[in-house]
């Protein structure tokens, strides 16, 4: 438990709940990542537009992060590359045909009480946990 | 032109958040998930914390009859729990565990220049059009 963060975890995430809510008063939108990610190939013009705005914006967001505090984490080194790619594609694959992620399903979803919702975020929770067990625990790939 | 500035101000606050929450650490969020292991359970906290003022502010931004700078909400109305639901988030869960990443803290890993974040980007979209490849859509 020397790695608990739940302060910095709390801030980070009213955070998220104020992103969320300030897309859905002006725009109407939801701030479901995968959703707007797809959106990108699937809309042009001005619809195009505002999903790649949002989207830099998470890319500034975290820039400016690291400026303020440079050395807030380690990252990983030699994660297994063949790991990245089959657990990204199931993601993409995954949030297309489940219609979302941690951020549609699992907040913004919840949060407009939708049923759909939270089926979706406890199991993406519960095969989330069996995987990191299966991959740590049994097969040890991954530390 | 306003909706894309807010579009770009909430992605700015999202990319912030992520970073302060460190779900942007794909061995924090595997050590969250590693419940039978050293068990990290600091992520449960992001979601209590973007649940409170969501829910919060979504019932009071809901009551308005459009939002500010559109005609309409446009949000998912739909209520049956069908297959592919559960069967896409189960597939989601997999490549989150194998990971650490899903996809809000992958793009917002770019700004952090982990080439880990580049490799998964590139992935999810290519998740995306195998996705189109078999349905069709």
């Amino acid at each position: 438990m020397e790695n608990f963060t739940p302060v910095s975890a709390l801030i980070g995430g009213a955070l998220i709940g104020l992103s969320a809510s300030i897309l859905l008063l002006f725009t109407g939108r939801m701030a479901g990542v995968s959703g707007i990610m797809e959106g990108v190939l699937s809309h042009a013009g001005r619809e195009r537009i505002w999903r790649l705005l949002f989207l830099l914006g998470l890319i500034i967001g975290a820039f400016l992060y690291q400026l303020s505090n440079p050395s807030f984490f380690t990252p990983r080194d030699g994660y297994p590359v063949w790991l990245l790619i089959v657990g990204g594609i199931l993601v993409g694959f995954g949030t297309r045909m489940g219609r979302g992620c941690t951020s549609g399903h699992g907040i913004c979803g919840i949060a407009n009480f939708s049923i759909r919702s939270i089926y979706a975020t406890l199991i993406f929770m519960a095969t989330g946990i069996a995987t990191v067990y299966v991959l740590r625990h049994l097969l040890g790939v991954v530390t | 032109m306003k909706k894309s500035g807010l579009a770009l101000i909430s992605g700015i606050t999202f990319g912030v958040g992520l970073s302060v929450s460190q779900m942007v650490n794909p061995a924090k969020v595997q050590n969250f998930l590693d419940i039978t292991g050293n068990w990290d359970p600091s992520l449960a906290f992001v979601m209590i914390g973007a649940l409170t003022v969501a829910v919060v502010a979504f019932r009071w931004i809901m009551k308005r009859p459009a939002p500010v700078f559109d005609t309409e909400f446009n949000v998912a109305t739909h209520k049956e729990v069908d297959r592919p639901l559960l069967i896409g988030a189960a597939l989601f869960g997999i490549g989150w565990g194998m990971t650490g990443f899903c996809p809000g803290p992958a793009v917002a890993g770019i700004g952090l220049q982990m080439s880990e974040a580049f490799l998964m980007v590139g992935a999810v979209y290519i998740g995306f059009l195998l996705h189109r490849l078999f349905t069709g859509k």
